[in-house]
């Protein structure tokens, strides 16, 4: 199993290596900070650069070497540089915001805040599911299994965006109507986290309720339908028939029979639910307010920030490789027919 | 005499129910799925509203002078018109096409990719399979939305619906190449390969006129799926203005500009566009699901 663990560590190297350059070149062909740049201070003075300032803003942003020494400097950092970037040294390279913003420092504190948010989306969305799928199954083609189904292919089908601001503008009326903030519909926090763990606990609770809701019912559809497929393949099972035969409890035969080999398939699907809750993540960010990761990568994108771009896709594909190692090894885990040698 | 009595004997015992070819099964078992075919005709009905709407309707989704700005829905305006006076029922037939272009462009690219790198990898195995499916790792961990978004938003000339289509299918073929490569590895190993195979087939002929149709029913039911997923990504990018870019329109650019309109008097403008995105990922996902269980080969005719 540690054998196992360590080898599936170092052949996700290769992967994550190919993953960024590709990233890097696609980014690096998507736009131009140094042009974007140009052009806003050519919009807001109204008179062309000088060759100086675009030579210094090239400078600034390693954009006078070509792009595969771009990569090499922003990977490891070895070369002539202003000190501020190469991965591996900890710097995730210059932002075009300027010297002053440090990519590193902004992704460290919004990590946190996008963390909150989809890890407690994830949890819930995976309670839900297993208590839709179960009953499902339970009751297979009766009324509520029918009804739970199609609020599932609903939920599939809702558009985040839309149904955030649905959701975000309910919240706002239902405060009018009852003369209430209970809901808190835009940003994260009142005080930015700041004082004791309960105190900002119970500061960001009402700013959590509807972000974390909206991305609950979004990602839980299709892991209900995985959690109703696997309840009735082991309802179906022989053991089960046999443990009904010798007159167990149908209480006993659905938990300690049942439920505990169906809820292999779901184990092993949630930790990529949080790469799914993610990209959510980014949505219902922009349009709660919130300064999490998502919003950063939204605005990074908008202003053709290269390298604060790449420190999002980094992040999150290491969390993606995270999730796809934990699946599996949950899977030899918990489903005793798999070995790892 | 002995001959007519063999005659009567023979047309009693002929087989008089008619042969039924593999599809035809298939369509008859589709039919019998109340809600996917319901949802089929909703479906053709809103593919017909959003290409054939436009000629019948005397208004399309540009600015006219003599509209009238932020009416509510009345018998000249269906569908209401918005703040500087576009008439949006033109302006969602518009965005429903626009949308829908995108996403059976990407339904057909993305399974064409899908189904063709699947394909290989699962015949070939060994080294080409081991490329391949590295490939695949790697366009997984790259987050879809965040690097779409990042080359849609930033074309020059404004994003139109086929750079949408093209972005999208290039990272959206990953769960088809998978599964179509799990049937492929199956299916390599029986015996009509084997028998095309000693005819002096090539791979390709065996590729293309063995394996990919005996995945159809693979291929059919992701590109269904291809459709609701390109939908909500092309919607989602669009509404982030980081897609199609106007004056051309489409359903996520609708709902961006009717802002918080969901309470007040012009509902219509946020609501509309969302029921029309729901409803075509809601149809299309109930067909898809229709297929695959008429497409089952362990299905009878009796439903269980």
């Amino acid at each position: 199993m540690l054998a196992f663990t360590f080898r599936r560590i170092v052949m996700m190297v290769p992967i994550l290596l190919g993953a960024s350059i590709l990233s890097f070149a696609l980014v690096e062909t998507s736009g131009d900070p140094v042009q974007e740049q140009i052009f806003l201070i050519e919009q807001s003075t109204g008179d062309p650069v000088s060759p100086d300032v675009v030579e210094e803003l090239e400078a600034q942003l390693y954009y006078d070497r070509s792009m595969p020494e771009r990569y090499w400097l922003w990977l490891t950092g070895i070369g002539e540089t202003n000190g501020d970037i190469g991965l591996i040294q900890g710097k995730w390279g210059p932002s075009v915001e300027g010297p002053t913003t440090d990519i590193g420092g902004e992704v460290g504190e919004r990590f946190w805040i996008t963390v909150r948010l989809v890890l407690l989306a994830v949890v819930a969305s995976v309670g839900i599911a297993i208590l839709t799928g179960v009953i499902s199954a339970v009751k297979q083609y009766s009324a509520v299994d029918y009804l739970l189904t199609l609020v599932g292919f609903v939920c599939l089908a809702l558009p985040t965006f839309w149904f955030a601001t649905l959701v975000k503008e309910a919240g706002v009326a239902l405060n009018g109507a009852f003369g209430t903030d209970l809901f808190k519909t835009y940003r994260d926090s009142t005080r930015g986290f700041q004082g004791n763990g309960w105190e900002v606990l119970l500061d960001a609770l009402p700013y959590m309720i509807l972000p974390t809701f909206v991305l609950m019912l979004t990602s839980y559809a299709s892991m209900a339908r995985y959690q109703r497929a696997a309840m009735l393949e082991v309802l179906n099972s022989d053991y089960v028939r046999l443990a009904r035969a010798k007159g167990v409890r149908n209480r006993t035969v659905m938990r300690r029979h049942a439920l505990r080999t169906a809820l292999i398939p779901i184990a092993t699907f949630a930790p990529l639910a949080i790469v799914t809750a993610m990209g959510g993540s980014l949505v219902v960010e922009r349009i709660f307010g919130w300064n999490g990761l998502g919003a950063y990568a939204y605005d990074s994108i908008k202003a053709a920030d290269s390298f604060a771009v790449m420190a999002y896709l980094l992040i999150a594909g290491v969390l993606t490789l995270i999730g796809v190692l934990i699946s599996d090894l949950l899977y030899g885990v918990l489903d005793p027919r798999i070995r790892y040698e | 005499m002995s001959d007519s009595i063999k005659r009567t004997d023979y047309s009693a015992e002929a087989i008089t129910t008619k042969e039924r070819s593999q599809w035809e099964m298939v369509l008859r078992r589709f039919l019998r799925h109340r809600l996917a075919v319901t949802s089929l005709i909703l479906f053709v009905l809103i593919v017909l509203f959003a290409y054939v709407g436009p000629f019948l309707w005397k208004w399309d989704h540009t600015l006219h002078r003599e509209i009238p700005s932020l009416a509510g829905p009345t018998l000249d305006h269906p569908f209401g018109t918005d703040q500087v006076g576009h008439d949006m029922l033109g302006a969602v037939m518009r965005a429903t096409r626009q949308s829908l272009n995108v996403a059976l462009t990407v339904a057909f690219g993305a399974t064409a990719i899908g189904s063709i790198v699947g394909a290989v990898a699962g015949f070939y195995r060994g080294i080409v399979d081991a490329i391949l499916m590295r490939i695949v790792d790697i366009l997984f961990v790259i987050p879809f939305l965040v690097i779409t978004a990042a080359l849609a938003g930033n074309i020059s000339g404004g994003t139109t619906w086929w750079h949408m289509a093209i972005i999208l299918a290039v990272f959206g073929w990953l769960g088809t190449a998978r599964a179509v490569r799990a049937e492929v590895l199956s299916l390599r190993e029986k015996e009509f390969v084997e028998a095309a195979r000693s005819v002096g087939g090539s791979d390709a002929h065996i590729i293309f006129r063995h394996l990919i149709p005996n995945a159809t029913s693979i291929i059919i039911v992701s590109a269904t799926l291809q459709i609701a997923f390109a939908i909500l990504a092309e919607t989602t990018l669009s509404y982030l203005n980081l897609g199609i870019q106007p004056p051309d329109t489409s359903l996520g650019l609708l709902i961006q500009n009717a802002g918080g309109s969901a309470f007040n008097e012009r509902w219509y403008l946020f609501y509309i566009p969302g029921i029309f995105i729901i409803l075509i990922a809601l149809t299309i996902n109930f067909v898809g699901d229709g297929l695959r269980d008429a497409m089952d080969p362990r299905q009878t005719m009796v439903r269980r």
